[in-house]
């Protein structure tokens, strides 16, 4: 068991790249209205506001990798997820899928190539149709796409329910009728059913139980295994994101402040965020100990901090990091971060 | 330390609904002393959350307290009548809730619902009151407090919002906070600040703390004791380093077990085979047994919760530290 689980870690360098984003940005404007406009012309300063969710963003996942996408809420994690889906379109840069640039193609192309693509969501209670039943929740995109046809509708769905955990016996049911846990399984075989190769889940374990939770990740472990597949992994939990992914990236106000692998980021963590970061999740080997803090909040993605977006809250600040962005740049092999406080020692 | 400040005997807490009586809390006992921090523990449907409720008296209908002991300092809050639970409630025992906004009303200004707050257990004057309020949102850390004092609710971060409510909950000094999983909704930075702060309250004012919540690593930090539930009853209680060190009851274990960093990165997590059994329709015997990998025979009777060692409680026929009985 642990060596096929071993197995794809091993080949890990071999992977090419199977999603790449380039300069990925998305902006969200909130329009004037037109009282607005009106006091704009007379002469009023009022802008209309635009919330950078995702700022200038570069990643690449290569194939059988699990990505571990990390921060705190208003980070721009779940943005970024969804542009990768292609549920959402950005607002600059490149998206490249096997080296295609997803965003230039016709639009039977792209919704052929987005179906290998399946996102699974946090709340399993919205993301099924409560009017379907749970055959056609997973049987239907299959059958549109032609992946199945009706002699073997059946028999396919049985199939992924299986495989997701669920007894077949269930299917003319609603998703009322099952727990969250379950509910979570058949959002799983909704997405295999369209034998995607890559699954973004997006806080995917976060309304669950801890037992359950535990069921569904190594759910996900399995099938990751079976099916060959590529994740992205975004969560706020750093302990579900520590033990599933290869390498972690960690947000913050919608810029990856740290990129590494797992076992680096865990143990050496280079910026002064993931340092806090990590620092404040609590661990149950602790024991009535004091609870770090780091100071402060995070700013408001509207008017976020000139320089390094982390330097008010940042207990390494120097004057630098209040007006110049610092890049990302590689701190030790496979681990990137952009802190200013690299340049000195490197 | 001669009387507790919070012992619960036996306490049922029924809810009787259409479809049958749903034994939401049935039969807990606890213990929590002065300047203490206890873990409730347990899965969502394990009555953590009513246990809570039914100390401070806000169990609404159909559900009822049907049996069982609350003494707080020594008094029945069972028995009270609601004028003297009014009384002590919001004074002597407060609660915080998992959404601040149930405590903050969004219509009113902050200082409008602290002063009111005061003035209700309290006779002074009102700027006796402005001035309580102002050192309570000190003493949780909100910054400039004068100013956030004519703030209304939805002018505060989440995080903000839960110390505005914490800050609520210490105005009148109370003897017993019970907070229900304060911290669930929050980032783990501003979680880590609350943490800190309760941490410091609890140990400089003497107040004792309910802390209900399904993280185990949060408990883990914060309490002195830890009572875990499992379908409306405590199934193991005992010191938080004891109990996480050396689970005795196999559910207890099994939680554990299944935190990701108690388990080797990239393998499977050890986990809990199949899911929280509904309130409704309980078989009898023990709630965990179709679950138990310790499970035999014996486990189709009710297990009685026994001291197993000195200080420690459990509620099970095959306790960890004992060999499983080979099934029958």
């Amino acid at each position: 068991m642990s060596d096929a689980l071993t197995a794809p870690r091993a080949t890990l360098d071999a992977g090419a790249p199977m999603v790449e984003l380039r300069g990925i940005s998305r902006r969200f404007e909130k329009k004037l209205d037109f009282a607005g406009k009106i006091a704009r012309r007379l002469g009023a300063p009022v802008r209309e506001e635009i919330v950078h969710a995702v700022d200038n963003v570069d990643l690449t996942i290569r194939k059988g990798e699990v990505v571990g996408l990390v921060g705190e809420s208003g980070c721009g994690k779940s943005t970024l997820g969804r542009m990768v889906a292609g549920i959402l379109p950005p607002s600059d840069g490149t998206i490249l899928r096997d080296g295609i640039d997803v965003l230039r193609l016709s639009s039977a192309e792209a919704r052929e190539i987005n179906l290998r693509t399946q996102m699974i969501f946090q709340d399993p209670y919205a993301s099924l149709n409560p009017r379907m039943r749970v055959s056609d929740i997973i049987g239907e995109a299959p059958l549109v796409h032609g992946l199945v046809t009706r002699a073997g509708y059946d028999a396919y769905v049985d199939e992924q329910m299986r495989r997701a955990g669920l007894d077949p016996g269930f299917k003319r049911r609603y998703p009322h009728q099952f727990s969250g846990g379950q509910r979570q399984r058949i959002g799983i075989a909704r997405a295999l059913a369209v034998k995607p190769d890559f699954i973004v889940c997006d806080e995917a374990v976060a309304a669950l139980d801890v037992s359950i939770q535990a069921q569904i990740l190594n759910l996900f472990m399995r099938l990751r295994t079976e099916l060959d597949l590529t994740y992205l992994f975004i969560s706020h939990d750093l302990g579900v994101v520590e033990h599933l992914s290869d390498r972690v990236v960690i947000m913050y106000l919608g810029r990856v402040v740290e990129e590494a692998p797992s076992e680096t980021a865990f143990a050496r963590p280079n910026h002064p965020y993931t340092q806090s970061l990590l620092a404040s999740v609590p661990r149950i080997e602790g024991r009535k100990r004091a609870f770090s803090v780091v100071m402060g909040e995070i700013p408001s993605p509207l008017n976020p901090p000139p320089g390094c977006h982390f330097h008010p809250r940042c207990p390494h600040a120097m004057e630098r990091c209040k007006t110049e962005k610092p890049e990302l740049k590689e701190v030790a092999p496979g681990q990137r971060s952009a802190c200013h406080l690299n340049d000195g020692a490197w | 330390m001669a009387v507790p400040t919070l012992e619960v005997r036996n306490l049922r807490t029924h809810f009787f609904t259409r479809a049958g009586v749903v034994k939401a809390v049935d039969d807990v006992s606890f213990t929590v002393g002065r300047g203490k921090v206890l873990g409730l523990v347990g899965e969502s449907g394990s009555g953590k959350s009513v246990t809570g409720f039914s100390i401070i008296g806000l169990v609404d209908p159909p559900g009822r307290v049907v049996g069982g002991q609350i003494l707080f300092q020594g008094r029945d809050l069972a028995r009270i009548s609601e004028e003297e639970m009014r009384d002590l409630r919001g004074n002597r025992i407060a609660m915080i809730f998992q959404d601040p906004m149930m405590t903050l009303n969004p219509v009113l200004r902050v200082d409008t619902q602290m002063i009111e707050t005061v003035l209700a257990h309290k006779k002074v004057s009102k700027e006796e009151a402005r001035q309580r309020a102002r050192d309570a949102l000190g003493m949780v850390g909100i910054p400039s407090p004068d100013e956030r004092l004519k703030s209304y609710p939805h002018q505060f971060s989440g995080g903000m919002r839960q110390r505005v409510a914490i800050a609520i909950a210490l105005l009148h000094e109370p003897d017993l906070i019970v907070a229900d999983e304060p911290t669930t909704a929050l980032d783990v930075t501003i979680q880590g600040q609350i943490l800190a702060e309760v941490q410091k309250l609890a140990a400089t004012t003497g107040t004792s703390l309910i802390w209900i919540t399904h993280d185990l690593s949060v408990v883990a930090g914060l309490a002195d004791d830890i009572a875990v539930m499992y379908a409306g009853r405590i199934v193991e209680k005992g010191d938080v380093s004891d109990v996480l060190d050396t689970p005795l009851h196999p559910y207890t274990s099994g939680l554990i077990g299944s935190v990701p960093s108690r388990n080797r990165r990239g393998e499977p997590l050890r986990q809990i085979p199949g899911m929280t059994p509904s309130l409704l329709n309980l078989v009898p015997g023990c709630a965990f047994r179709s679950r138990c990998p310790r499970a035999a025979g014996a486990c189709l009777a009710e297990p009685e919760i026994r001291e197993l060692i000195p200080g420690r409680e459990v509620r099970c026929f095959h306790p960890m530290n004992e060999a499983p009985e080979q099934a029958a």
